[in-house]
C-alpha cells in the first residue's frame, strides 16, 4: 500500500533544473534510501515534499487512512499537519531555546486551548502544558536527551543536535519521516548508535522513512529500497543489490566507487 | 505570592506618596510617562523581541487608541465612557493591526520596517485631515480620568497578559518564528497566523497606552505620534533587551528618569541623552537584560552563590 506518490515533479532555479520530472513511490512502513552525487537535487526534492519550495509542475499525493491528500501547493505547516516531518541537512534547531522547548514547539498541534486561556493561564492551559511537558520528556528519553532538557540547543554536541532534530520531527507525530543526511559528521560509533535509534523509532512510531545519506554502508545496510538521483532525475530504483550493480548508477558515481562501502 | 505582595506594596507606596503630595505635578507626569512607555515597550517587545518582526509602526497604533478614547470620553464624560473609550480604542488599534498585518507580515526585515513606518504615517495623515479629530490643531480639553489606580491596573494588566502569553504554546510559536522561520513552518507552526496574532496583540496594548495618554494629558495632536515616537519605543525595547519583559520595564523607568533629570540642562539635554544611549549600547550591546528576565529566584540564586563563594574562601 503506498503512502506517498510523487508524480513527475520539476523545480528549476533560473536556468538550473534542480529536480527534473522526478517520480517516486513510498510503501507504507518501508525505509527508503535516496542517494545521488553532490548537487543531484536530493535536498531540493525534500524541500518540494515539505512545501518549502512549490514545484513548477507535477503532483505530490499522500495517502492516509484510505484518503488521498494533495500536498503540492500546501504551505509547509499544513504538510506537517498532514503527517510529513523532516530534519535538515544544515541543522536548523531553535538554537537559543532549550532542548525541551525545541520539542514542545513541535508538539503545538496537540494544543487545543485558545488565546484567552493563554492570557490568563486558565485551568485548560495548566493541564495541557503539563501534558506537553510530560510527552516531550518521554520523547527525549528515547534519545537520552532527557537529562539535558534545560540546556540550550546550541550548546549540545553536534551528534546530539542531530538527535534532537529527529526528536523534534517526531514530536509532530508524523506518518512519514524525511531525514536529510542524519549521519553527516558522525564518527562510526555515533553512526552505529543512530542506526539503532532509527530502527527503534520506526517500530515504535509505525513510521515510513525516507532517508538521504552519503554514508553508503549505512544506506546499504538499513534501506530496503533505494532511489538514485542524478542531475535532478531519478536514474534508478531497486534493492541495495540491484543498485550496487546498476550501470547508470556506477556511471553517475564515476570517480567515487559505490562499491567502496 | 511574593509577586502579589510586591505589586500591592508598589501600588500602596505610590498611592500614599501621591495622597501626601510627595509626588506632585511634574513627577506625576513622569510616572504616567513611565507606565505608558512600559505598556508600549512590552507590547513592541512581543512583536520585535519575541516574534522577531521589526516594526516601526507603534506610534500609529497608539494614536488610534488615543483618538478613539478621546472622542468617546468627550461625548460621554463619565468613568464608564472612559473605560469604554480605552476598550474601543484598543480594539480599533488591534483591528487596524490585524488588517495591516495580513498583507505586510509577508515581508521581512527592513522591508517590514518600512511598510509599518508607512502605515503609521498614513494613520497620522488621516488624523491630520479628518474633521472629527480637528486636524493639525488637535483635540483639546479631553476629560481627565486617568489616576494612579487606573494607570497601575492597566500597566500591570498588560504586562501580565503579555508575559503569560509568551509562556504559552502560542507564545512559543511566536518565539520559534524569531528563531528560525523555515524550521517553525516545517514543524507545523502557521507562521503568518502567529505573526498577525503578535502584531494584533501588540497593537491592542499600544491602543491602551494611547488611550491612557489621551485621558491624562487631555490634549492630542497628530504630530505627537510621528516617526520619532515609534523610534522612542524601539529604543526602550532594544536598550532593555530584545526578548526581555523585565528589560523593557527597567529601560522604560531608567530612560524616563534620565530624561527628567536632564531637564535641568535644557541646551545639551538631547546630546547627553544620546550619549547615554550610545554608552549603554557599547557596554551592553545585547541590552540591559539580554533576553533574560529578572525573577525572585534569580536573586536568591545570586545570594546563595555569594554565600557559597564566601564559604569556599
Ligand atoms: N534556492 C536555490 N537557489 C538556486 N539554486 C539552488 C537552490 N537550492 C538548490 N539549488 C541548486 O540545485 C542543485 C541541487 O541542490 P541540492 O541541495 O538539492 O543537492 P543535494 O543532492 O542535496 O546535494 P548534497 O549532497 O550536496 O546535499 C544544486 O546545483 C544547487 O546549487
Ligand atoms: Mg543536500
Amino acid at each position: 500500500m503506498s503512502i506517498l506518490k510523487v508524480n513527475k515533479i520539476t523545480k528549476s532555479f533560473g536556468g538550473l533544473t534542480a529536480v527534473s520530472k522526478a517520480s517516486l513511490e513510498l510503501e507504507k512502513g518501508e525505509l527508503l534510501g535516496l542517494i545521488g552525487p553532490n548537487g543531484a537535487g536530493k535536498t531540493t526534492l525534500f524541500n518540494l515534499l515539505t512545501g518549502i519550495y512549490v514545484p513548477d509542475s507535477g503532483a505530490i499525493n499522500l495517502f492516509r487512512e484510505g484518503e488521498e491528500v494533495a500536498l503540492h501547493g500546501l504551505r509547509p505547516h499544513n504538510i506537517c499537519k498532514a503527517g510529513l516531518a523532516r530534519t535538515f541537512q544544515n541543522i536548523r534547531l531553535f538554537k537559543d531555546l532549550t532542548v525541551l522547548e525545541n520539542v514542545r514547539i513541535a508538539m503545538n498541534k496537540n494544543i487545543k486551548y485558545g488565546f484567552i486561556p493563554s492570557f490568563f493561564h486558565l485551568p485548560s492551559y495548566r493541564w495541557e502544558e503539563k501534558q506537553s511537558i510530560d510527552d516531550s520528556i518521554e520523547l527525549l528519553k528515547i534519545f537520552n536527551l532527557d537529562d539535558k532538557k534545560d540546556e540550550l540547543a546550541k550548546n549540545l554536541p553536534y551528534g546530539e543536535q542531530r538527535h534532537l532534530e529527529i526528536a523534534r520531527a517526531l514530536a509532530t507525530n508524523p506518518k512519514l519521516l524525511l531525514l536529510d543526511e542524519p549521519a553527516a559528521g558522525m564518527n562510526p560509533a555515533e553512526t552505529e548508535n543512530l542506526t539503532k535509534i532509527i530502527g527503534e523509532i520506526r517500530e515504535e512510531f509505525d513510521l515510513t522513512i525516507l532517508l538521504i545519506e552519503h554514508d553508503m554502508s549505512l544506506v546499504m545496510k538499513i534501506c530496503e529500497r533505494i532511489y538514485v538521483l542524478d542531475h535532478g532525475m531519478v536514474i534508478a530504483n531497486g534493492t541495495p543489490e540491484e543498485i550496487r550493480s546498476n550501470k547508470r548508477v556506477i556511471e553517475a558515481y564515476l570517480g567515487e566507487d559505490i562499491n567502496d562501502a | 505570592m511574593k509577586k502579589l505582595i510586591g505589586l500591592g506594596l508598589t501600588y500602596a507606596i505610590v498611592q500614599i506618596l501621591i495622597m501626601t503630595n510627595a509626588i506632585t505635578g511634574y513627577l506625576q507626569a513622569t510616572l504616567v510617562t513611565i507606565c505608558i512607555n512600559i505598556i508600549l515597550a512590552v507590547s513592541l517587545n512581543l512583536i520585535t523581541g519575541f516574534t522577531g518582526q521589526f516594526s516601526l509602526g507603534h506610534a500609529g497604533f497608539m494614536s488610534i487608541g488615543a483618538y478613539v478614547c478621546a472622542l468617546i470620553t468627550m461625548r460621554v464624560p463619565t468613568v464608564y465612557g472612559f473605560i469604554l473609550g480605552v476598550l474601543l480604542g484598543a480594539l480599533a488599534a488591534a483591528l487596524v493591526g490585524c488588517l495591516v498585518g495580513l498583507p505586510t507580515l509577508r515581508l521581512r526585515g527592513d522591508y517590514l520596517a518600512i511598510a509599518t513606518l508607512g502605515m503609521s504615517e498614513i494613520i497620522r495623515i488621516i488624523f491630520l485631515n479628518m474633521e472629527i479629530t480637528n486636524g493639525a490643531a488637535g483635540l483639546n480639553g479631553i476629560p481627565q480620568f486617568v489616576n494612579w489606580t487606573w494607570l497601575f491596573t492597566f500597566t500591570v494588566g498588560t504586562v501580565l497578559v503579555i508575559s503569560n502569553f509568551i509562556k504559552s504554546a502560542h507564545g512559543r510559536a511566536c518565539i520559534s518564528i524569531r528563531e528560525d522561520e523555515i524550521a517553525a513552518e516545517a514543524m507545523g507552526i502557521n507562521t503568518i497566523k502567529y505573526k498577525v496574532v503578535s502584531f494584533t496583540i501588540g497593537a491592542f496594548c499600544a491602543g491602551i497606552a494611547g488611550a491612557l495618554y489621551a485621558s491624562y494629558f487631555y490634549f492630542l495632536k497628530p504630530d505627537l505620534f510621528g516617526f520619532l515616537k515609534s523610534v522612542d519605543v524601539l529604543v526602550i525595547v532594544v536598550l532593555g533587551g530584545l526578548g526581555s519583559i523585565s528589560g523593557s520595564i527597567l529601560a522604560a523607568i531608567l530612560l524616563a528618569l534620565i530624561s527628567s533629570y536632564l531637564q535641568s540642562f535644557p541646551e545639551i539635554r538631547m546630546i547627553l541623552y544620546s550619549l547615554t544611549l550610545i554608552a549603554i549600547m557599547i557596554f551592553r550591546p545585547q541590552g540591559l537584560m539580554g533576553s533574560k528576565e529578572i525573577s525572585l529566584s534569580v536573586f536568591s540564586k545570586w545570594a546563595s552563590g555569594l554565600k557559597s563563594k564566601r564559604g569556599r574562601v
